[in-house]
């Protein structure tokens, strides 16, 4: 499991979490994610396959909420804070080269 | 320094104005604030206005609340209507949320006056404050040393006295670390204690906001306002609370206090001096020492690693230029996406996010993700056994004592070995605090740590009382 | 209908549906903005919405609710759920995930019966949140490929949607043409949304795949965009007949999604799955797991109303059409089958009724069951033609009501009584010794001719019926 993880994976770990990363930075992010991995194989010892495993720390069930409309936000306070926005709505580049 | 409880006790019988309190306090800003950077904003007009106000209520007869007029330190990870919260991130800088946190809803319905943002590593990531993409907050105790982290600004705020109280968050120690390297008192609750509506998320299953404070007292005053139900979050535990200032003056007689028998190696001599030393102080006040075992304690440190960046990776998404914060323009959304975010955040967050998208990508989720969450299961379980045998549990809350900047290098996995003793209770949802404890090497704090079973927060305040009490009775740290 | 309806050679055609249905709830799935189409953009929004740091989703009891309808009615059974996060990026989508349900939905299991009987599998139904709107500006015309930017509108981020998942049953455009409109009538009877293709309230998805019988399943295709009931027949049959068309020259179909274009008639790549999506699906640790009570189940399943299939089934008992008749499915899915039956009770003829309820009226009938009842005697008793009758249903419509028997009256349409035919009968026999001869020789078409000539010289007051019986009753005396 430890295997020490390749550049190329980290370049499409990099394109699928949005990171625009240079050259360089994928070669010291693969050195330091391979010396973790290493280090996180501790756990490979243990036997674990009659352990559920535990999402969340306390146990609840059922919360809900009533279908009850309640004050929203201010758009134009919203937009302003907006990097581009036009006609009340928040303005992008071309989406292109995106999974739809 | 008046504490908290005095202040609001003097300024709800008019004894004491809270102008006063927040000028004292201003001023101690105004004298050190520039060598420690403890905040990202100081509110000083804020502040005045909000203790006018408090003391014209008074003079009307009518009662602020539990915090009236009390200075509160807030980290810059929790929204303020209004007001910038950057988590110090580059990515938030200047973004004014435009509603309140939970907290702080709750804060100024108790009388509380919020006199700054605090620093802290970026999105709460670090140990250090040293991630700040504002720059660094210095220890109070040794402006050449870090005050820890990631809730370095909030714990160093309140070590200087700046505000009487802080909030910080704790996702992996973020708040009881960082405690123990600037002496003061730091809790994190019981998961779902206290909302995390308006918390910045960094690992939502893991962070809980909580006190940072001069005394066990203040931080039971303060855990009282903010903790309890939330609506607005749905993991918020729907009970209430017992006051946790009652019960403090109970003692700990015949309380059974666990030693870890197998607690990881690693924390230095004069930490574990301190430590032995909290045992034979509660021996002294009454309790009974047993020995317990956590085997899998030791998995805390691999576990949290894959399961906090894992959650962290998808909580930071929302950061992709389009609705707030920062935008580097290109041609496509795909390009404008990529470089917003290489720009936006720094080298740790970064890290995770790639460490974090790995854990659940297609391939690699059972190995890494998977195998964490069934790890998690395990500590939790051994916990419960534990909680068994022994009320709450004592250890170190931090390795060493304040380390210099750059001590860790750019050794990621260094700097995250500060947090091995504090990890678990966030993985396993237990509450923990850290007590000042006397001083270590260099004559700097060393904090205990008081580790309770689940809504336990009763047992873990008395417990972190007595220690307090017997540190007072020896020479102050 | 065969199987391999349209299909070259013994291809055989394969479809299963996902639909997503917008639920009619007050306020979106996990905060209380409106859920309403239509309004000024990014109007509807608050910190959940948004994607805002610090935000946190609390999940819309009624959406669960109305889901659950969605399950019973759809024969599924509801169990213990969880929430996870879909990891992706787009613009419209606010927080960089889609919060759905993965490997624990709500529903799974159930089935849905097509009007002809065919059984079409419902894998599962899920709850998941919808995605904000964007907008194509400048460019080519409002495309995606070649625009200058494009506008965000977040109103509908958040609505709750339903997805519903069908087993790969489908075997005809047809089917899936009565599977969509037979889902829409089942979710528009138990009101868990208006189910509006044209706004976007119900879209559909189809994945598509050829393969001969006896062999494996073919590589699918998903479509998307396909916005009308019309469109879904012509998007599959075109689809299919591409892939047929690629596996005939020895070429391979590729997994991809794939877009309808109305207007050219044809689907084009969207994307391929070689840019494979990797969701990294994990538990929505802001959110706890729903197990509905066997309570709050059975509460739900006694609300339910009576389905459009039962609807057709009761309608035909009553009145002797077949239940996938057009005349059943259309006075069902006008929700005009109860006023037939009404008139029934009323003392008045239920098919009768059917004819002219479907003839008369596009939507709830504007006439009192009782007075129509009475028409449908008069009628059934040859008291009045159905060509009166079809005049006299006018007038009680143009008069909101009314007795029958005196319109007919007012109208002179009291059909004559056997006396006073009878010689007009004689004196038709009379002029058209023809047409008699051939009748009397069995010839059917002559008996037309001789029915017709009494009507006209009746002025159309005679009844059909009783005219035949009259030249019956002289051939055998002949
Ligand atoms: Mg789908
Ligand atoms: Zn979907």
């Amino acid at each position: 499991m430890s295997e020490r993880i390749s550049a190329a994976v980290v370049e499409k770990v990099a394109r699928l979490a949005r990171l625009a990363l240079t050259p360089e930075e994928i070669e010291r992010t693969t050195a330091q994610l391979s010396g973790m991995l290493e280090h996180f194989a501790d756990i490979d010892a243990l036997q674990l396959d009659d352990v559920a495993p535990m999402a969340q720390p306390y146990p609840l069930e059922n919360v809900f909420r009533d279908d009850v409309v309640a004050q929203g936000l201010d758009r134009d306070e919203v937009l302003a804070a907006a990097p581009a926005a036009e006609h009340g709505r928040f303005r992008v580049p071309p989406i292109i080269g995106l999974d739809l | 320094m008046a504490g908290a409880i005095e202040i609001a006790a003097g300024v709800r019988d008019g004894s004491l104005k809270a102008a006063d309190v927040v000028e004292q306090h201003l001023t101690r800003i105004a004298a050190r604030e520039p060598e420690i950077h403890a905040f990202n904003l100081v509110m000083s007009d804020e502040a005045r206005a909000r203790s006018d106000a408090i003391d014209a209520m008074v003079a009307a007869g009518d009662d602020p609340g539990p915090l009236a007029g009390v200075p509160i330190a807030l980290k810059d990870n929790m929204c303020t209507h209004g007001v910038p919260t950057t988590c110090s991130s580059k990515i938030l800088a200047g973004w004014k949320p435009p509603y309140d946190a939970t907290v702080v809803t709750k804060l100024a319905a108790a009388g509380a006056v919020i006199i700054g943002k605090t620093n802290l590593d970026e999105f709460a990531m670090g140990s250090s404050t040293e991630n700040s993409a504002f720059g660094p907050t210095r220890n109070p105790h040794d402006t050449s040393r870090v005050p820890g982290g990631s809730s370095g600004g909030s714990a160093a705020a309140v070590s200087a006295g700046f505000a009487s109280v802080g909030l910080g968050s704790d996702t992996g120690g973020s708040i009881r670390q960082p405690a123990a390297l600037c002496g003061v008192v730091g809790v994190k609750p019981t998961y779902g204690y206290v909302s995390r509506y308006g918390l910045v998320a960094f690992a939502s299953s893991l962070d809980q906001i909580g006190p940072l404070t001069t005394s066990v007292k203040d931080a039971a005053l303060l855990l009282d306002v903010i903790g309890g139900h939330d609506p607005m979050d749905s993991t918020s535990i729907p009970l209430a609370h017992p006051s946790l200032v009652d019960v403090l003056d109970q003692g700990v007689e015949g309380m059974r206090v666990g030693r870890i028998t197998d607690l990881p190696e690693g924390a230095d001599l004069d930490v574990m001096e301190r430590t032995e030393q909290a045992f034979d102080a509660m021996r002294a006040a009454g309790a009974t020492i047993v020995d317990v075992e956590v085997p899998a304690f030791t998995f805390g440190l691999t576990a949290y690693y894959l399961i906090a960046p894992a959650e962290a990776s998808s909580n930071l998404a929302r950061y992709d230029g389009v609705r707030y914060g920062l935008r580097v323009e290109a041609p496509d959304t795909n390009a404008m996406y990529g470089l917003t975010r290489a720009a936006g955040f720094g080298d740790e967050v970064k890290r995770r996010i790639m460490l974090g998208t790995y854990a659940l990508s297609a391939g690699y989720y059972d190995a890494y993700y998977g195998k964490a969450l069934k790890v998690r299961r395990l500590i939790h379980d051994e916990f419960e056994r534990a909680y068994q045998h022994a009320d709450v549990l004592l250890t170190p809350a931090s390795p060493s004592v304040a380390f210099p900047f750059g001590a860790k290098g750019d050794n990621p996995l260094a700097m995250y070995l500060c947090d091995v003793y504090t990890i678990p209770a966030n993985l396993s949802g237990h509450p923990g605090m850290s007590v000042p404890f006397g001083t270590g090497a260099d004559d700097l704090p060393v904090g205990v740590q008081v580790l309770a079973g689940t809504l336990c927060e009763p047992q873990m305040f008395r417990a972190a009382a007595a220690l307090e009490r017997a540190v007072s009775a020896k020479v102050q740290p | 209908m065969s199987a391999l309806d349209g299909l070259p050679g013994d291809w055989q055609l394969v479809v299963g549906l996902e639909v997503h249905v917008e639920l009619a709830t007050a306020t979106k799935l996990f905060s209380a903005s409106p859920n309403r189409f239509g309004d000024e953009p990014n109007t509807n929004i608050d910190p959940v919405t948004l994607g805002l740091p610090g935000a946190l989703p609390v999940l819309n009891r009624h959406a669960v609710e109305l889901a659950m309808r969605i399950g019973l009615a759809l024969n599924c059974s509801i169990q213990q759920c969880t929430f996870h996060r879909k990891n992706y990026f787009y613009p419209d989508m606010p927080k960089g995930y889609q919060i759905s349900q993965y490997d624990q939905p709500l529903n799974v299991d159930g089935l849905l019966a097509l009007p002809d009987g065919t059984c079409i599998g419902i894998e599962r139904a899920h709850l998941e949140e919808d995605t904000g709107k964007s907008t194509h500006s400048g460019g080519a015309g409002g495309r995606i490929h070649g625009s200058d930017y494009s506008l965000i509108d977040f109103n509908r981020a958040g609505v709750p949607l339903v997805e519903i998942v069908s087993r790969p049953d489908i075997r005809t455009a047809e089917q899936a043409r009565q599977y969509v409109t037979e889902l829409r009538g089942v979710l528009l009877a138990v009101e868990a949304s208006d189910a509006k293709m044209e706004e976007g309230s119900m879209r559909v998805d189809a994945n598509v795949s050829v393969h001969k019988p006896g062999t494996p399943f073919g590589t699918r295709c998903e479509i998307k965009n396909v916005n009308s009931v019309r469109s879904i027949g012509r998007a599959i049959e075109y689809e299919a007949r591409r892939q047929i068309d690629l596996l005939g020259s020895g070429d391979q179909v590729r997994q991809e999604t794939r877009h309808w274009n109305e207007t050219d008639g044809r689907t084009h790549t969207l994307r391929t799955k070689e840019d494979a999506d990797d969701y990294r699906y994990f538990l929505e640790p802001d959110l706890v797991p729903v197990d509905p009570s066997q309570e709050w189940i059975s509460a739900v399943r006694s609300a339910l109303p009576m389905l459009p299939a039962a609807r057709r089934a009761r309608l035909a008992d009553a009145t002797g059409v077949a239940a996938d008749s057009e005349a059943a499915m259309v006075v069902v899915d006008r929700g005009q089958d109860e006023y037939v039956l009404e008139v029934g009770a009323a003392g008045g003829d239920v098919s009768r009724a059917l004819v002219h309820v479907k003839e008369a009226w596009a939507d709830s009938p504007s006439v009192p069951a009782t007075d129509l009842a009475k028409l449908t005697t008069l009628e059934v008793s040859g008291k009045l033609t159905a060509t009166q009758a079809k005049i006299v249903v006018a007038e009680l419509i143009a008069n909101g009501g009314g007795d029958a028997e005196a319109i007919a009256a007012a109208k002179g349409f009291e059909a004559m009584a056997a006396d006073t035919l009878g010689p007009l009968v004689d004196q038709v026999i009379a002029e058209n010794a023809g047409a008699w001869a051939k009748f009397c020789a069995g010839e059917g078409k002559a008996m037309g001719a001789l029915v017709g000539a009494v009507m006209k010289l009746s002025q159309g007051k005679a009844d059909g019926k009783a005219v035949t019986a009259l030249l019956d009753a002289r051939r055998a005396q002949a």
